[in-house]
């Protein structure tokens, strides 16, 4: 927890930035089969999410037989009559210590769109690997490619934390001399592809070993995948440093309390702001003192990074939806900037062609000025592309018809995100990543 | 009318701090609604998922009353109207808060009765007392044409059920109100693509991350004001299938039930026909707070009639445009 010193070295929204009370969102990833359903399902039912009518459920499909927990999790019609997770769902889960909201993403190659969405807004991810797949016979055990795929989309959307849950371990013999085996490989993988390992538990989902329950074995002493993820950090928002606030909505003079001035609402991407402070307004370049910060129905002092301000100006200034509220000097909006592009339409993204793109509240038109690579997503090696089919992730540079004060991706989400919307079909068609 | 909960000092066990982000991220979907879309909608129930709604949008549009020491009031007025979809099957108790919530804080409510939809002939009914539940996506997708709404903002939670769980916080809508969960766009991050054509219109889902603890959780902390229903009261119940089925005009007790009067709540509150109470002696939210932490059954499992008949009844109806 990290206390935000302001300027007179009082503490100010210590809990704000303390996110250790928010819910960690995690995805989970892996192959079909490899018991991420089951996963999902233990979590839920050894913690107690799953209640008495729901199991109900599950016991009478089983008619006799254990129940079958992978059942809990896939909610649609066509994933029951195929068996298979087509589209992200959401799960909730509480232990006593923590709230967990699970984004639960197929596994299946040709929904690598719908791991990307789980990606975006998740503080970890937990790549499940099928131990019984695996030689562990081989020297170096090699991985399947689905996992290689998992992590590095997950390092290249920068989850910050990466979990490895080794399953199956039941089935093993030598379930110790395993597990250190793919362990060791995995190791050897994350540093070569410059993945941050958080941590490598092994499990059985099946049987609930080390899911929420540490496991009782020799050959390991290490926490449970619950003990880990309880002890994950949310994402930390910046708020020391420059201000950028992306303007979500103007409420006019009077609307809403009849008696307010008019009101700049946006949720603060990094930065704090209070009264008093000089700030600028992009792209007209204006600069103003705020009078009055708000949030949610009153004033208050300060707002910081990942709340929503209600700013003030002790001017009129010409502002609307789409704009940037800025520490004066600090951005400077650009027509092109080169992206990590993750393309989620059957439609294939096209060299030259125009696109409606969103960075923040902003919309403006871009065009994909040149495909640099197209990533092998097993090994993100670079290829040669003309376009990018569904599914796939390219370098590419885009210039786009109004400046946007864009920022490295790694630096920060907020300026360093945008979607792809097809013109045409109004469908979200990719992912921007600024490089 | 009670002083706001002081959560700490009643369940030192429960942590609500996570309550701050949860809102955070509401109001932030709520004026996302407002900002992007010429003409959205409030639907209002009166349930606890949309007085809950209701609250966050007082926060994110007007500003709090500071002489009122209940916290209840706020100045000003919602850049929205309220919907409200009148199946004629409503409790008495839940017209009665409406009417009277919607004078006090002097917004404007659309009430769109599922009885001119029969009038009219949209509504067909197999026989006067089939519930109505089922046929609130026609008077709904009537309403929705009627005011040309391009965005509906709805209390749905993830955690209600299966199909829910799947869905969207902007769930796109296609000229026919249905919504196609093979074809939903992607959410990435905070950027939503609320991009529609004419006729086609959006559901947007500001607590859809939260779960019915935290709705509860809310409701004490925030002095959220709610239908009597939802507290203990005495009524005359019918058992069934496991559910305690009230007797009302519309659910009249038949040959051989045995009528009892119980200490009942409700968990959700919905159509007549199909809402049943549980037993229950909570008559405060913080009550109902402990209750929840330690209750077996599901919202639905326990109150639904309707959510029984298949595990995918909720789906279909939603695939044809139900809320």
């Amino acid at each position: 927890m990290s206390a935000v010193l302001n300027n007179d070295n009082t503490r100010v929204h210590e809990q704000d930035v303390d996110t250790q009370h928010r819910a960690l969102r995690f995805l989970t990833a892996g192959s079909v089969d490899d018991g991420k359903s089951t996963l999902i399902g233990r979590l839920l039912y050894d913690s107690r999410a799953i209640l008495a009518d729901q199991l109900d459920t599950l016991e009478k499909r089983a008619a006799g037989a254990p129940i079958d927990l992978s059942l809990l999790t896939d909610g649609l019609e066509a994933e029951r009559e195929q068996g298979i997770t087509i589209d992200v769902a959401y799960r909730y889960f509480a232990t006593k210590t923590r709230k967990f909201i699970i984004a639960d993403a197929p596994g299946h190659e040709q929904y690598t769109r719908n791991m990307v969405t789980a990606a975006a807004g998740s503080d970890a991810a937990v790549v499940l690997v099928d131990i019984t797949k695996l030689d562990l016979d081989a020297a170096e055990v090699p991985l399947l490619p689905q996992t290689r795929r998992h992590s590095l989309l997950a390092h290249l959307l920068r989850v910050p934390s990466i979990v490895f849950a080794i399953n199956k371990i039941d089935a093993l013999a030598d379930p110790g001399a395993g597990f250190a085996k793919v362990s060791a490989a995995l190791r050897a993988f994350a540093a070569q592809a410059g993945i941050a390992v958080t941590a490598i538990v092994p499990v059985s989902a099946l049987r609930g070993d080390n899911v929420t329950q540490p496991l009782d074995a020799a050959w390991y002493d290490g926490p449970s995948l619950l003990q880990v993820l309880e002890g994950l950090p949310a994402l930390q928002e910046k708020v020391e440093g420059q201000l950028l606030i992306p303007v979500q909505y103007v409420a006019r003079e009077g609307e809403g309390t009849g008696h307010q001035p008019r009101t700049l609402w946006g949720r603060i991407a990094h930065g704090q702001v209070k009264a008093g402070d000089e700030v600028q307004i992009l792209p007209s370049g204006q600069t103003a003192v705020v009078a009055e910060v708000r949030r949610a129905g009153e004033t208050v002092a300060h707002s910081v990074a990942g709340e929503s301000a209600g700013v003030v100006l002790d001017r009129q200034l010409d502002v609307s939806r789409g704009d940037w509220i800025v520490t004066p000097g600090s951005a400077t909006p650009v027509q092109s900037f080169e992206a990590t592009l993750a393309w989620l339409d059957t439609e294939p993204a096209k060299e030259g062609r125009k696109y409606w793109v969103r960075h923040g509240n902003r919309w403006v038109q871009a065009r994909i000025a040149a495909i640099e690579h197209r990533l092998d997503i097993h090994t993100l090696a670079e290829t040669e592309a003309q376009e990018l089919a569904v599914n796939e992730i390219g370098h590419v540079r885009i210039e786009v018809q109004a400046a946007l004060p864009v920022e490295p991706y790694a630096a920060n989400r907020v300026g360093g995100a945008l979607i792809v919307v097809d013109p045409t079909s109004n469908r979200t068609s990719g992912a921007l990543l600024v490089r | 009318m009670n002083a706001p909960v002081n959560l700490e000092k009643l369940l030192p066990t429960v942590d609500h701090r996570h309550l701050d982000h949860l809102e955070e991220e509401a109001i932030f979907i709520l004026r996302e609604v407002a900002a992007a879309f010429e003409r959205p909608g409030l639907l209002f129930s009166s349930g606890k998922d949309s007085c809950v709604v209701l609250r966050l949008a007082e926060k994110a549009f007007k500003t709090r009353d500071k002489s009122d020491p209940t916290g209840n009031t706020f100045k000003g007025k919602l850049p929205f109207p309220l919907v409200h979809v009148d199946t004629g099957h409503n409790f008495p108790e839940v017209i009665e808060f409406r009417d009277r919530r919607v004078a006090e804080m002097g917004e404007r409510v659309i009430v769109a009765h599922m009885e001119e939809s029969i009038k009219k002939g949209t509504v067909r009914l197999a026989h006067p007392l089939e519930s109505r539940n089922g046929h609130q996506t026609v008077t709904l997708l009537e309403a929705i044409e009627d005011n040309r709404f391009d965005v509906l903002i709805g209390g749905a939670r993830r955690d209600e059920e299966k199909a829910r769980a799947k869905e969207r916080i902007f769930s796109h809508r296609d000229s026919f109100g249905q919504w196609q969960p093979k074809e939903q766009r992607p959410e990435l991050w905070n950027l939503f693509n609320t991009r529609i054509r004419p006729g086609e219109h959006f559901r947007a889902f500001p607590i859809s991350n939260w779960t019915e603890l935290d709705v509860w959780l809310y409701i004490a902390r925030e002095n959220i004001p709610l239908p009597s229903l939802y507290f203990a009261h005495q009524r005359q119940v019918v058992r069934k299938k496991g559910l305690l089925v009230p007797v009302t005009e519309v659910t009249p007790p038949e040959a051989g039930d045995v009528v009892e009067t119980e200490t009942v709540r409700f968990r959700t509150v919905g159509d007549m026909t199909c809402t049943c109470p549980v037993e229950s002696p909570a008559v405060s939210a913080q009550d109902i707070v402990a209750e929840t932490l330690t209750v077996t059954v599901s919202e639905r499992g326990a109150t639904r009639m309707d959510d029984r008949t298949s595990e995918a009844s909720m789906e279909r109806r939603k695939k044809e445009g139900y809320f």
